[in-house]
């Protein structure tokens, strides 16, 4: 694990500079650190005042950089993105750099989270303006010590020059620099002089995750640590009545049993033996009589939809009068069932809480609202809390609530013990924050063989449609255009999934837009098209951009060489804004065995400036294959409460013959970066959905799509 | 407890275990090798795929007491400088995503070019079947070992 809490620096560096606050965009502090190598002075980071230090960057007198990445590195390449705008700034070669995860610093980040795919877009200035400030800084000080003005010298890969030819590389001068001013309003690059923005650029870890070195929670460890496994309920709902740990306590290893709330924790000196104690309890729970299983679910979700408790989130002309002078009402219904995240490292925490302080560490993708979280819990001043961020093995949204390394603090807690708390994979499914069970119905008024109005009615259990996601498309290109919500309540835990409520809604949608356009007898690619031309003229009232919509749709159409596709293969059209990105796909389908089989997506992307093509492409990829995963395979049914899907042999995820080939085309913009870890998920349902109508024949309206195909065994290939 | 005498990246090691407790949490937890992964604990993922005697096997699903004499490879023990082939060619993709599941992959993709040095693609995709990747890298993962395969 990389450690932070003490390094050699030059003494000078504590000097007080002015010019502090340089304005809202700048992340606080733009001074950096003279870090000297042979300085033999050694000071706790901890006694300094954080303010007079740039938590970025640290530059050492031979020239090499450290950049600390302040966001969780999830899988979504953060790591690798986010210190290549500060570097791309501050002029240094990429060979040059190191990169550290940073620690939870609340003082000197902004924003450590990873969700929304929004570390980019919301560091895209501030992170650049951090670079050039730094840039700025070091050219003043050789300035002075060549007695020339400062716009006479410019940077090249790490070396200040100047127009009498003389060279200092930043080594040789940021002793000196760090104890300027920090200037204000410095100028940034233009992007057309960007040498490492747009560059494809490797993975940091990459030689550490191929070596197996310690890098994600799982692997952290520290002197004494015990290992920690818990006995939950086995179904939301269930209260813990009684238990009895004598066979637990028995098992080779286990140190200590102990009951918190409802759960029970088997302590012991190595994971295996903590989870063999756990298999060893025997407890007793509450009645299950009262809880709700799948099928109640499906019921009353179709229920709702005819109910009072339905709540109008938008609502634009008038849908009703829109329905009933029309020529046609047709009327469809989604549905979706609950899916867990099924990371790939499991959930796990280690927590060490002492009178003194509060030592967490561990994969999270929200540390800040973690650490608080647990500072409330235990009583504690945020102040006594550090949090370091290990690698995370995969969060899909999961890791967005930090209830296992609260869990974990708990358990140190009353152990008073260095503690990591491990979940088994069946732990893991059984312990979600599930995506929630959801269903759409959605109705079009046709009239003059014109779209004339628009309706849609979400029900399900947990999180819900927002005024922002009921304003994508296709809102603003129908004159009555109706959305209204309603929710069923229930024990089961419901959390963010991977393109919260869009990774179904898009799918509802864009599969409804192609219903319209067979009833219409359009091409659906015009259809989508001509809907958006009248979004031009609403633009004021909407969050994207209807031209960028337009691009997305034309590239994708076009590298897929849309309707003129070879005999036997059958496409599926599909285009989603969420994000604050565009992507648009076309699915390849054939027909094996008369069962259909994916083979290629086709792939259009509009997120602005692409930071690193090679892991925006892994992005996109990622996306589009987790999504048809989850489309075809996935869904956690409860039975009175209790998840009935705990491992992988009773829960399908997408593997390597189910993979189809894909193509990824980014729009060559100028716009400032959006992000990419969620967009590319969204609009492959329905792609899959429309291209299997058009080789079947048979119209896909509820995931798991492998419902409707009886003994497929190789689905996509 | 028995103890076991352990052959692990070409260095006996002695642990003190109950004999079955598998071999992924004896690498884990007692000789601190890391690089093999924990994710399902009933074979089904792949992410705790070492070598034992050049063969891929799920450390998850093996008790100590079966290794025997057995050598045992893990990551850390597949090159000293990342110079395997497998290994290069991952680098030379930047295959991974979140990257928990790669020590797997790399595994199963060595052990299998060991065997069969130069595959048809169907026969990589097969090979690799078993290995989940939740991120769903595998476009990338299939390219890297049929990289590696021409290295």
């Amino acid at each position: 694990m990389e450690t932070t809490n003490s390094i050699s620096f030059n003494r000078r560096s504590f000097i007080k500079t002015i010019g502090l606050s340089t304005g809202g965009l700048m992340i606080g502090f733009t001074l950096f650190e003279a870090c000297k190598p042979d300085s033999k002075v050694m000071i706790d980071l901890e006694t300094l005042n954080y303010k007079d230090f740039n938590a970025f960057i640290k530059i050492a007198e031979n020239g090499m950089v450290t950049i600390y990445s302040p966001n969780p590195e999830v899988g979504q390449g953060v790591k690798t993105s986010m210190p290549m705008l500060i570097a791309e700034e501050l002029d240094v070669p990429w060979e040059h750099v190191l990169v550290k995860q940073a620690d939870l610093d609340t003082k000197n980040y902004q924003r450590q989270v990873a969700g929304g795919s929004q570390s980019i877009r919301a560091s895209w200035m501030p992170l650049r303006q951090t670079g050039a400030t730094a840039r700025q800084m070091l050219i003043n000080a050789a300035a002075v010590k060549w007695g020339v003005d400062p716009s006479e010298c410019y940077t090249e890969a790490g070396i200040i020059k100047n127009s009498r030819n003389e060279k200092l590389s930043y080594g040789a001068v940021v002793s000196e620099a760090a104890l300027l001013e920090v200037p204000d309003n410095v100028k940034l690059k233009d992007p057309k002089d960007f040498k490492i923005i747009g560059k494809d650029i490797v993975n940091v870890d990459i030689d550490k995750i191929i070596s197996g070195k310690p890098l994600f929670g799982l692997d952290y460890k520290v002197d004494d640590m015990v290992y920690a496994v818990s006995l939950r309920p086995p179904a939301f709902g269930q209260k813990l009545v009684s238990f009895d740990d004598t066979e637990a306590r028995k098992v080779n290893g286990v140190t200590d049993v102990f009951q918190f709330g409802d759960k029970v924790a088997v302590l012991a000196t190595n994971t295996w033996a903590a989870m063999n104690g756990k298999k060893a309890l025997i407890a007793e729970w509450s009645s299950d009589e009262k809880l709700m299983s799948t099928e109640e679910h499906d019921l009353e979700l179709t229920n709702l939809f005819d109910s009072d408790k339905l709540k109008v989130v938008r609502s634009d002309g008038n849908i009703n009068a829109a329905k009933n002078s029309a020529d046609k009402v047709i009327e469809y219904t989604y549905e979706a069932p609950f899916l867990p995240h099924s990371c790939m490292e499991p959930m796990n925490f280690f927590a060490h809480v002492t009178d003194a302080k509060v030592e967490l560490a561990g994969p999270i993708q929200t540390p800040e609202g973690t650490a608080r979280q647990v500072a409330g819990l235990l009583k504690r001043d945020i102040e006594q809390v550090h949090l370091s961020l290990t690698r995370i093995g995969g969060g899909f949204g999961r890791r967005l609530i930090g209830d296992y390394a609260v869990e974990a603090a708990e358990i140190s807690n009353i152990s008073k013990k260095p503690v990591k708390l491990v979940y088994t994979r069946e732990d893991d499914m059984a312990g979600g924050f599930y995506r929630p069970i959801v269903k759409y119905r959605i109705s079009a008024a046709i009239k003059n063989s014109k779209l004339v109005g628009y309706h849609l009615k979400e029900t399900a259990v947990g999180s819900s449609i927002n005024k922002s996601r009921a304003s994508y498309f296709p809102a603003g290109c129908i004159d009555n255009y109706k959305v209204e919500a309603a929710q069923l309540p229930s024990e089961i835990t419901t959390g963010p999934w991977r393109a919260p409520v869009c990774n179904f809604l898009a799918t509802a949608e864009q599969t409804f837009i192609d219903e319209i356009a067979e009833e219409l007898n359009q091409d659906p690619v015009k259809l989508r098209l001509e809907l958006l031309e009248k979004a031009k003229k609403n633009k004021a009232d909407l969050e994207w951009s209807p031209e960028r919509m337009i691009g997305v749709i034309k590239l994708a159409a076009e590298k897929a060489n849309w309707g003129k596709a070879k005999e036997g293969v059958y496409q599926g059209f599909s285009v989603y804004y969420s994000h604050n990105s565009y992507v648009a796909e076309v699915a390849e389908v054939v027909l094996r065995n008369n069962k259909p089989v994916v083979k290629k997506v086709y792939c259009a992307v509009d997120c602005g400036i692409v930071v690193n093509p090679l892991g925006a492409k892994n992005q996109i990829e990622g996306g589009i294959i987790d999504g048809i995963g989850h489309a075809m395979y996935g869904e956690m049914r409860f039975l009175k409460g209790k998840p009935q899907s705990l491992n992988y042999d009773s829960y399908r995820l997408i593997r390597m013959m189910e993979t189809p080939l894909i193509e990824t085309y980014f729009v060559d913009s100028n716009e400032d970066p959006t992000g990419l870890g969620e967009p590319s998920l969204p609009p492959v349902g329905a792609a899959i959905a429309n291209a299997i109508k058009a080789a079947t024949g048979q119209r896909y309206r509820i995931q798991p799509y492998l419902k409707y195909m009886e003994q497929v065994t190789e689905v996509v290939s | 407890m028995p103890t076991y005498n352990l052959n692990v990246n070409k260095k006996n090691h002695t642990v003190e275990a109950d004999e079955n407790m598998p071999l992924l949490w004896v690498l884990r937890d007692l000789l601190d090798l890391v690089g093999t992964k924990f994710g399902c604990g009933i074979g089904q993922c792949g992410a705790c795929t070492i070598h034992l005697d050049g063969v891929a096997s799920r450390s998850c699903l093996m008790p100590i007491s079966s290794v025997g004499d057995a050598k045992i490879t893990t990551i850390e023990g597949l090159s000293e400088d990342n110079s395997h082939p497998v290994q290069k060619a991952w680098k030379e993709v930047d295959v991974p995503q979140c990257g928990y599941c790669q020590a797997g992959q790399i595994m199963t993709a060595s052990a299998f070019l060991e065997n069969n040095p130069s595959p048809s693609k169907e026969e990589v995709r097969s090979a690799m079947h078993g290995n989940i990747c939740r991120c769903s890298a595998y476009n990338r993962i299939e390219e890297a070992v049929n990289l590696a395969a021409k290295m």
